[in-house]
């Protein structure tokens, strides 16, 4: 492992680099600071609620991350596509499953000081009131494999195409059937006609039911793996893509 | 230092490398020349293991491309074709990520960009944002990138691509001058680069090889004794599909 580290991380570097050396970092972190504390205090009604929590923000966050994680990420193969700079990555002495994992660790890396930079919130519920953080923790940590679930997803649709556009909507896509069917509006509705089993089973493969575990506060061994087989297929999948599109 | 044996090519039913072998050792610059779409980067494509060859094989210092891909990786140098960059990087950050994508650092490292600014006269852009650049530096920018870790083999896919006259003479003598003691593969459209810096040429047209030999062998097969006659009489036009 020790030999393919350095390559990792001399990708790793220059993709979160090359985040901050143009504007898109900054536009980032700007709107996701604004949606999400726009979200909590609105509709999430942080205040109404009556309870010293983060309820409020983390329940939205599915919803805010749906958008904004494909955004971050579906630059990520699509830009080298069509800069050709792709060529250039590739011949050199690295593995291309090196440059996917330093892509998308950067990436991640980058989603969690975004989710980090959240800290006011926490201060803010300590301040008003006596919170359980090992639930704001964990709630933390659902958050950040949520985001690097949705993220390798992104890294996959980025690699098919060198549109960045279409690689932002397939990935929007996916997401949100990953959501819808573990998404209880839905599930009653399907419950009605559906035998129960079949709807748990369904229900089974969205991003909600294990976000919902580590929102109460259950760090489950299940949910960890959920997140981390979505990752790692996704990334898989990446390889193969980029691949299949070298052999023509 | 390069071996192609039989290598081939497909895209779909297209067959755009078929056949090609050829051999290049040390002290060696072979001009690559064909028209557009004779599968010129096809070829130099597989050499750099950037694409895998439908069939053939390539081996470059001893080593198959297939089998040791990141070895041979190393051990070359490689200017794709429109010489493609991060733009929204620096030309010193480009560098230093390209240094150690290679494996240098600390005194090696600064030694081999200071190396390859001064090779390709990138003093006056290092703190530049390559977007910001003129074709000429960006073309020799990604030309440093490939020479950064002094290469035993060299690969260039139109290295003189874009530039102004004076500038191409640069980069030929450049090429002239490395190729005593590297094993360099460069294509052209430009026919007076074969006679100024190869030491031998390959033609190719629709993905076979059509001429190979030293400039002047080459001359001396067309009627007039120039390049261009003897290339032109060779090699079809790509309007001129149907006869295929």
């Amino acid at each position: 492992m020790k030999g393919y580290w350095p390559g990792i991380r001399t990708i790793a570097k220059r993709e979160l680099s090359a985040y901050f050396e143009s504007p898109v970092a900054y536009v980032f972190l700007v709107i996701f600071l604004l949606l999400a504390g726009f979200f909590t205090f609105t509709f999430g009604g942080f205040f109404e609620r009556g309870e010293a929590s983060l309820a409020a923000f983390f329940n939205w966050l599915p919803w805010l991350f749906l958008f904004l994680v494909p955004a971050a990420g579906m630059r990520l193969w699509s830009e080298e596509r069509r800069l050709g700079t792709i060529e250039l990555l590739l011949t050199m002495p690295v593995a291309a499953w090196q440059a996917i994992v330093g892509k998308f660790l950067a990436s991640w890396l980058f989603l969690i000081v975004a989710l980090a930079l959240t800290f006011p919130m926490i201060f803010t519920v300590n301040w008003l009131g006596d919170p359980d953080n090992g639930v704001i923790v964990s709630g933390y940590v659902g958050a950040a494999l949520l985001a690097g679930a949705y993220l390798a997803i992104s890294c996959m649709t980025s690699a098919l195409t060198r549109n960045q556009v279409i690689a932002f909507i397939l990935a929007v896509v996916i997401c949100l059937l990953l959501i819808l069917v573990g998404f209880s509006p839905l599930t009653d509705l399907l419950a009605r006609w559906a035998s129960p089993w079949v709807v748990e089973s369904v229900a089974k493969f969205s991003v909600l039911t294990y976000y919902d575990g580590f929102q109460k506060g259950v760090l489950d061994s299940r949910g960890l793996l959920y997140f981390f087989s979505i990752m790692a297929y996704s990334l898989f999948v990446t390889g193969v893509v980029i691949r299949n599109h070298r052999a023509g | 230092m390069i071996k192609v044996e039989n290598l081939s090519r497909s895209f779909g039913p297209k067959r755009a490398v078929d056949g090609v072998s050829f051999e290049v050792g040390k002290g060696e610059v072979l001009g690559f020349l064909g028209p557009n779409g004779a599968g010129k980067s096809t070829t130099m494509r597989m050499i750099t293991g950037f694409i895998p060859p439908s069939a053939g094989r390539v081996s470059v210092c001893g080593l198959d491309v297939q089998d040791n891909p990141i070895e041979v990786k190393r051990r070359i140098g490689y200017l794709p074709e429109a010489a493609p960059s991060y733009t929204e990087m620096s030309v010193m950050s480009f560098l230093k990520f390209s240094a150690e994508m290679r494996g240098l650092e600390g005194e090696s490292r600064r030694g081999a960009i200071r190396r390859v600014v001064e090779l390709c006269h990138l003093e006056s852009v290092l703190g530049q944002t390559i977007d910001t650049l003129s074709k000429g530096f960006r073309h020799r920018t990604c030309l440093a990138q490939a020479l950064i870790h002094d290469p035993e083999v060299l690969i260039l896919d139109e290295p003189t691509d874009g530039l102004d006259p004076n500038q191409k003479h640069e980069v030929r003598s450049l090429i002239r001058r490395m190729g005593e003691n590297k094993a360099i593969i460069f294509s052209t459209h430009i026919l007076e680069e074969v006679e100024a810096a190869c030491t031998r040429a390959i033609i190719i047209d629709r993905g076979r090889i059509v001429a190979n030999g030293t400039p002047k062998e080459l001359m001396a097969r067309s009627a007039t004794g120039k390049l261009e006659d003897f290339f032109r009489s060779i090699t079809r036009p790509d309007t001129a599909e149907a006869t295929a």
